[in-house]
């Protein structure tokens, strides 16, 4: 882990200044973001509920931090079930071709972006805009055909 | 299936696609969050590792100077580095920056001074550096002058008050990059009264406008000294120059005139303030505090003493032939034991929390620098008194030092000493407590109870600092109260990170603006931006490895008693750590180190050799040599540059011979004569009997060719 100092990680963010906050919601939702870079970067696919489940298995009584000790063993768990697994390219390309309805083999960003924001688990829009920088080619066309192959991370040896 | 059940699946079906990509999605950029931190996790250590090898090479050159014997060779060698200025008094201060007699030729066509130093003159200034002309060593000259006059008498912590009408602008480290500083002038408007600016140290070195940025900050402070306001920084010490480029930078635009402007730098960095405090309410340094800072105590330096942070204050003589050297207490010492059992300076609070030490290994640092045994002083006392009875010249230091004074005084320096370096050297650490610094080998760990101790002490409400890079130009921590501030965007490479200052009026509450440098950086994807920076971090890292081969070779051994040439993926990661102490995830960056794995066995053999870096373009049979240069390529030039008094940018051949044995004494390796002999004739490009320092080093600069580059 990169963590080079501290054990205990912290659920509190201290890369990002917000407004000081007090609400559980808001700590939870930080703590999503650390704990689920870590678990997505070992091969995992959570979805958001997923992650806040195990967040709430891990957390220690509504302080915001999470140890070490109760992490490993549940983090090693979840490895071992396989838990989240990854998303494989074909399902992924299913997934793209259900948003196409009219079956042109490209997404305009505005078609991708109401599906993004309004169903499922959604992006706020700094994700979103992230998103239609890295899909979107030249001519402000998502061709996800492409994208799901350039951009599948193989899993690791 | 009626129509709305169908339309009904194909909605079910569209949601179901929706989270799939979502949750797709998510991973992909969580992927590209953990590469980035590993980036600057390399990055950084690598930074810190090279920080903490000067201070290890200057703890060894103490050492040398209190056991060497007059008559050695090495002595007279490295008295150069410590021999303070030969210029003392104020009066031949203003004689050595007679700029007078230079002319100013007709062909110049940069822009022309006038003093005192006018608004319009300094923007002068700023657009000729915008088009990239230089200014003539003589207006260099008058503008350092001006500066050295007016820092005199400013005080070591400067007091400002906002009011509503004016905002105080905030920036941190500049390093030379002299596009962030006119970016921030773009953005924010030029310095004046009614815009106040703090610049909170670091303004040179590793960047290439290291000069042109002293230059712009010091006219403006010419032209409204109550409302620009400059903090020293650890890298506002000539020492540290000589290793991070701006030395170099100096010679190479001032061939004639770069040695006294480095000498006046010198003694115009030991002239900058120390601190800002705004309102009384918000501090400003450029490292940060430590459990025994006092400002009141910081406020009643003589901070002009404390040149270096690499020297601490020791008392001065004459040496018998006349040249001052700094106390060479060994030569009428009786004991010489090793440094370590002196008195060193110890005065950080020892928490129980666990050392942030990257290894177990001790380490050398400025906490362990020996400040001389109270035996040595009474005797460098005695002499002191018989010199001075005997009509020798005091240093302009030591003028106000009485005969009567006692080993307090020295103490009284020790305590000094150590507050300005916690001030310009520490960094903020999560954990409670206060430890020293063995990271960068100075200054110290402080946690949020020591700020919070401090901060209230002093009846400040925050701290805001500097000297640490962050990826989004600054980074609060220990719930709010600390503020780091980081104005140098890209400074690990192009796309690394962003650049930030702060705007601040009479609710002292901070206000940020974040800037990037290169246009090209912002319009890189996070992808492609993260894809950048890991390249150019893996290629340092890479470096280091090769360098280190043999040691490597050696780690791995270990764990491969019958020589199968094998090793478990644990193992690797543990030798690799033990042999560069970088603090590295080994584990997740092998696959982009380590290609020839196979069921979790690497074959260390094969990976060293593909760690296909280029050797030099001489043929030098002696690989250990070469070792030791890759290894020591920091270390070698800062030697060289210290050695090169005349800053000609040559060495003799006697010199370089000299240069090598100190360096063999500091490794406690071996290298014969004959192969330093070998090595100086073969890289004498000029064949002319001396070795031009430049040449020499881009020699031995490795090029990273591998396929991954």
């Amino acid at each position: 882990m990169c963590t080079r100092r501290s054990e205990r990680l912290s659920t509190r963010s201290t890369t990002r200044p917000t407004a000081p906050w007090t609400s559980g919601e808001l700590v939870r939702r930080q703590a999503a973001q650390e704990i689920g870079t870590i678990i997505y970067s070992l091969g995992c696919f959570p979805s958001q509920k997923d992650l806040h489940d195990f967040i709430a298995k891990v957390e220690e009584d509504h302080t915001g931090y999470i140890h070490l000790d109760k992490f490993l063993p549940a983090m090693t768990k979840v490895l071992q079930e396989h838990k989240f697994p990854p998303i494989s390219e074909d399902l992924l390309l299913q997934a793209f071709e259900a948003l196409d309805k009219e079956k042109k083999d490209y997404l305009d960003p505005e078609e991708l972006t109401k599906y993004m924001t309004q169903e499922g688990e959604p992006f706020t829009q700094e994700e979103m805009e992230e998103m239609l920088t890295a899909l979107a080619d030249h001519r402000n066309q998502i061709h996800y055909k492409d994208v799901v192959s350039q951009m599948t991370i193989k899993p690791d040896k | 299936m009626g129509k709305s059940e169908v339309r009904l699946k194909k909605c079910e079906r569209a949601i179901r696609a929706a989270l799939l990509i979502q949750r797709w999605y998510r991973q992909y950029v969580a992927r590209l969050e953990m590469r980035r931190r590993c980036t600057w996790n390399i990055f950084q250590s690598i930074e810190y590792a090279g920080e903490q090898d000067q201070i290890k090479l200057y703890n060894f050159f103490d050492f040398l100077m209190h056991h060497f014997t007059p008559a050695s060779s090495e002595r007279s060698l490295i008295s150069h580095i410590f021999r303070v200025n030969e210029i003392c008094r104020d009066a031949e201060w203003e004689r050595y920056f007679c700029y007078e007699s230079i002319e100013v030729p007709d062909s110049y066509t940069g822009p022309r001074l006038t003093f005192p130093m006018t608004f319009c003159g300094v923007s002068k200034v700023v657009q000729a550096f915008k088009h990239k002309q230089q200014l003539h060593a003589r207006y260099v000259l008058q503008l350092l002058r001006e500066t050295w006059r007016l820092l005199r008498i400013l005080t070591n912590i400067s007091h400002v008050s906002t009011c509503h009408t004016k905002e105080i602008t905030i920036c941190g480290d500049l390093h030379g990059h002299l596009e962030d500083l006119l970016l921030i002038f773009y953005k924010n408007g030029l310095p004046s009264s009614e815009k106040p600016y703090v610049f909170n140290g670091d303004f040179v070195d590793r960047g290439k406008n290291s000069l042109e940025i002293l230059l712009i900050l010091f006219g403006f402070l010419l032209v409204y000294p109550n409302d620009v306001h400059l903090n020293r920084g650890n890298h506002e010490d000539h020492i540290v120059n000589l290793r991070y480029g701006f030395t170099k930078e100096v010679l190479g635009k001032y061939r004639v005139h770069g040695k006294k402007i480095l000498n006046l730098l010198q003694k115009i960095f030991s002239w900058l303030p120390l601190a800002t405090v705004i309102d009384h309410k918000v501090l400003i340094v450029h490292g940060g505090i430590s459990a025994t800072t006092d400002l009141n105590a910081i406020a009643r330096v003589d901070r002009h003493k404390y040149v270096s942070a690499l020297r601490p204050p020791k008392p001065t003589h004459y040496a018998a032939d006349g040249c001052k050297t700094q106390a060479m207490g060994s030569n009428h010492r009786e004991a010489s034991g090793p440094a370590e059992g002196r008195r060193r300076v110890c005065s950080l609070t020892h928490h129980s929390s666990p050392p942030a030490q990257r290894s177990d290994l001790p380490r050398r640092s400025l906490h362990n620098l020996p400040m001389g045994s109270l035996l040595s002083w009474s005797v460098e006392e005695e002499l002191k008194r018989r010199r001075r009875l005997a009509g020798f010249d005091q240093s302009y230091g030591e003028l106000q030092r009485s005969d009567t004074e006692s080993g307090a005084t020295a103490e009284t320096d020790e305590h000094e000493w150590k507050q300005i370096v916690d001030v310009l050297w520490s960094d903020p650490m999560p954990q409670n407590g206060c430890i020293p610094n063995e990271v960068r080998g100075g200054g110290c760990y402080w946690g949020p109870d020591v700020t919070e101790e401090v901060l209230g002490r002093h009846n400040l409400q925050l701290l805001i600092r500097s000297h640490e890079c962050k990826q989004d130009g600054y980074e609060f921590c220990h719930n709010r109260r600390v503020l780091t501030i980081f104005s140098a965007s890209n400074y690990y490479e192009m796309g690394s990170n962003r650049g930030a200052y702060i705007r601040m009026g009479p609710d002292l509450v901070p206000h940020f603006i974040q800037y990037q440098a290169s246009q090209a950086c912002r319009e890189l994807t996070l992808r492609q931006s993260v894809g950048w920076t890991e390249r150019s971090a893996l290629r340092a890292l890479r470096e280091q490895l090769f360098v280190h081969k043999s040691d490597l070779i050696s780690a791995f051994q270990e764990f491969d008693p019958n020589n199968t040439g094998k090793i478990s993926l644990s193992h690797w990661a543990s030798a690799t750590e033990s042999v560069l102490k970088l603090g590295l995830p080994w584990r997740v960056l092998r696959p982009q180190l380590v290609s020839s794995t196979q069921y979790g066995i690497v074959d260390y053999q094969m990976w060293i050799r593909e760690l296909s870096i280029t050797e030099p373009k001489l043929q030098i049979s002696d690989t250990s040599i070469l070792e030791t240069m890759y290894k020591n390529h920091s270390n070698l030039e800062t030697i060289f540059r210290v050695i090169d008094t005349d800053h000609s940018g040559s060495i003799s051949f006697e010199e370089f011979r000299q240069t090598w044995r100190l360096l063999c004494s500091h490794l406690k390796t071996e290298i014969s004569d004959e192969a330093i002999a070998d090595l100086a004739h073969s890289i004498d490009f000029n064949k002319d009997g001396s070795i031009d320092i430049n040449e020499f080093m881009e020699a031995f600069r490795l090029v990273d060719l591998s396929a991954h580059a």
